[in-house]
């Protein structure tokens, strides 16, 4: 008896909160979808995949793929371009964007720091595909604006820019500090915003300096927010900007010792060369490292603020 | 102002207007090539003061314009449907997420967030999408994988919600007898029209700028996004006159203007953009250190 209005109570809850679970149903769907499935789906990397039998049915090849892929030398490049290009990105990013937040922040016509404000932001609006046309207007070999008009005027020759794989790290650190610093440099710009003015007060009162109150003052108040942004990016160290990668150096084949890394690694393996053994090996492997990356960049913000970690 | 913050004024204009101009320079070099005259450019490369002006690759693509115009259809289109159901889906799964008192809140919020530590990436993705939903060469291809809803945004809703909605105005609701949706319709969405205002921007931007989706989903240079156009002429300036608007292939290839043509159709993929951005550089900048601070 009480059984029965116990099983009658949780039915009655169950159909109280019927319209909100009828609610969430197409986005987890989705979620399921495109998420969800997706992570199932890894196992390919484990088997030799035959469009015939299907994901499923496709034999298993225990860790093959991976034997394949560990012994070229492309496990190599691609891991440590990934790695050097992002550690790059994270502290160069760092160092602009703190730097113009600062100086932003001084600035004190504010119609000049807001029209500041939105033209450094402009870049991180626009496509890769037009950045990479920005690019090539600089870069071109026959009619572009280094070759044409910056190396003569210094007496220098041509470079085959799209050709020469040497130059492409300092073009891509160029090109996503241009593209992103100013997305960073509003979030540090808000942290400072939102430092109690009195400290300031109270500095110039005893006679500091701009100098002093920004090492003394605005560095060591916004770094909390400093650490949060450089662990989360750290925590997503093994993933690269596809975009950057492979529409900026327009997928030149010359470049790749200096521009291939993971995702586009894995994009050519699939799309242009069919290999999907060696293509879903790399995929996973960036699964989990990636993985394992988030879980421990997490567990340091935790163990520095609670209220910033992810969970 | 003393001696002091005098300096300090000017060296900050000055580093900033330098900054700006760093960033502003590269749109302008775009934007002069393409009206340059097209020898004058083989003669002396994009430069920021040719010597001779020339609209002929705006006139080039003018007679061309149907592939153009038909892809921002696509576009607007891909945009205005992306954008609708991404935030019809995130918000009716994001409100009831906010609500402690439903079932298994804690299970179905961590399979929202979940989907953020881990994912299956490009391989898995593609296939299923390709082997078993068929959307390969579909407008679908364009909307569907990976940006309609993402966790990240659910969870910001969920958090505007659980902080921003009063629980007695829901309670009252229910106990004068609205139902779920009813409530949701006409006491939620009303009081998140701040969050969704910001989510929806950031959603038409995504969409707006989006060109994976159709490098990896389709072939078929029908279906393409402006974006998609743009990709395919950077490395393949004859697509314009081979592409599937053009008639009279060879006779157009000869006649294609293509060292300005390249640069003019940039300027007409981006210009929408940077039009409209002094509108919304408000709300993007508002949503920028929203999404920054917590999910």
């Amino acid at each position: 008896m009480m059984e029965q209005t116990k099983k009658r109570g949780i039915a009655k809850r169950y159909a109280r909160y019927a319209p909100l679970f009828l609610m969430m149903l197409p986005g987890l769907l989705y979620l399921v979808l495109n998420n969800y499935l997706p992570m199932f789906g890894l196992i390919i990397a484990f088997k030799d995949v035959n469009f015939a039998k299907g994901i499923l049915g496709s034999d298993w090849i225990g860790f093959s793929n991976f034997e394949y892929l560990f012994k070229t030398r492309d496990a190599f490049i691609i891991t440590r371009n990934t790695l050097l290009y992002n550690g790059g990105f994270i502290v160069i990013n760092l160092v602009v964007a703190v730097g113009i937040a600062i100086l932003l922040n001084e600035v004190k016509n504010k119609f000049m720091a807001r029209f500041y404000q939105s033209v450094v932001l402009l870049p991180y609006l626009i496509s890769m595909v037009i950045v990479s046309y920005l690019v090539y207007a600089v870069l071109s070999i026959e009619t572009g604006f280094m070759n044409n008009t910056v190396l003569p005027m210094l007496g220098l020759g041509d470079v085959s820019w799209y050709s020469e794989s040497k130059y492409w790290p300092y073009i891509l650190n160029l090109v996503h500090v241009w593209k992103s610093a100013g997305f960073l440099c509003v979030v540090y710009l808000a942290a400072i915003i939102g430092i109690d003015q009195e400290y300031y007060e109270a500095a110039t009162l005893d006679g500091a300096t701009k100098w002093q109150q920004i090492k003394a003052i605005t560095l060591p108040l916004i770094s909390p927010v400093i650490t949060m942004m450089t662990l989360l990016a750290i925590g997503r160290i093994f993933y690269s900007d596809f975009g950057l990668f492979y529409q900026v150096p327009m997928d030149a084949g010359a470049l790749s010792d200096t521009t291939n890394v993971i995702d586009t690694y894995v994009y050519r393996g699939l799309m242009q060369l069919g290999d999907i053994g060696m293509s879903s090996a790399a995929g996973l492997y960036q699964s989990i490292v990636g993985f394992v990356l988030v879980l421990l960049s997490n567990f340091v913000v935790r163990k520095i603020n609670k209220d910033n970690a992810l969970f | 102002m003393n001696n002091e913050s005098r300096v300090w004024q000017w060296a900050g204009h000055f580093i900033m207007i330098v900054v700006a101009i760093a960033c502003i320079l590269p749109f302008v070099l775009l934007l002069v090539s393409s009206i340059t005259d097209e020898k004058t450019i083989i003669q002396n490369g994009y430069s920021f003061f040719p010597s001779k002006f020339s609209g002929t690759a705006y006139v080039y693509l003018w007679n061309q314009s149907e592939q153009i115009l038909r892809a921002y259809g696509i576009t607007i289109l891909v945009t205005l449907i992306g954008t609708t159901v991404s935030l019809a889906i995130t918000s009716l799964l994001a409100y009831p997420l906010s609500r402690r008192d439903i079932p298994h809140h804690n299970k179905l919020a961590f399979f929202v967030f979940f989907t953020l530590l881990f994912n299956g990436g490009l391989v898995p993705t593609y296939l299923i999408y390709t082997q078993y939903l068929d959307i390969k060469n579909t407008l679908w291809a364009l909307i569907i994988p990976g940006l309609l809803m993402n966790g990240f945004n659910v969870l910001l809703m969920r958090t505007f919600f659980k902080t921003s909605i009063p629980v007695p105005v829901l309670e009252s609701a229910y106990i004068d007898g609205a139902g779920e949706f009813r409530t949701f319709r006409s006491i939620v969405l009303p009081l998140s029209l701040p969050i969704m205002a910001t989510i929806g921007l950031f959603q038409t931007i995504g969409y707006w700028n989006d060109w994976f989706n159709g490098l990896v989903y389709l072939n078929d240079p029908k279906l393409f996004s402006i974006q998609n156009i743009l990709n395919r002429i950077l490395t393949d300036i004859q697509f314009l006159t081979n592409g599937s608007m053009s008639t009279n292939a060879s006779q157009g290839l000869a006649a294609l203007p293509s060292a300005t043509v390249r640069m003019a159709i940039a300027v007409i993929g981006v210009l929408p953009i940077l039009i409209a951005y002094p509108f919304f550089q408000k709300y993007f900048v508002k949503g920028i250190t929203i999404g920054a601070v917590k999910g």
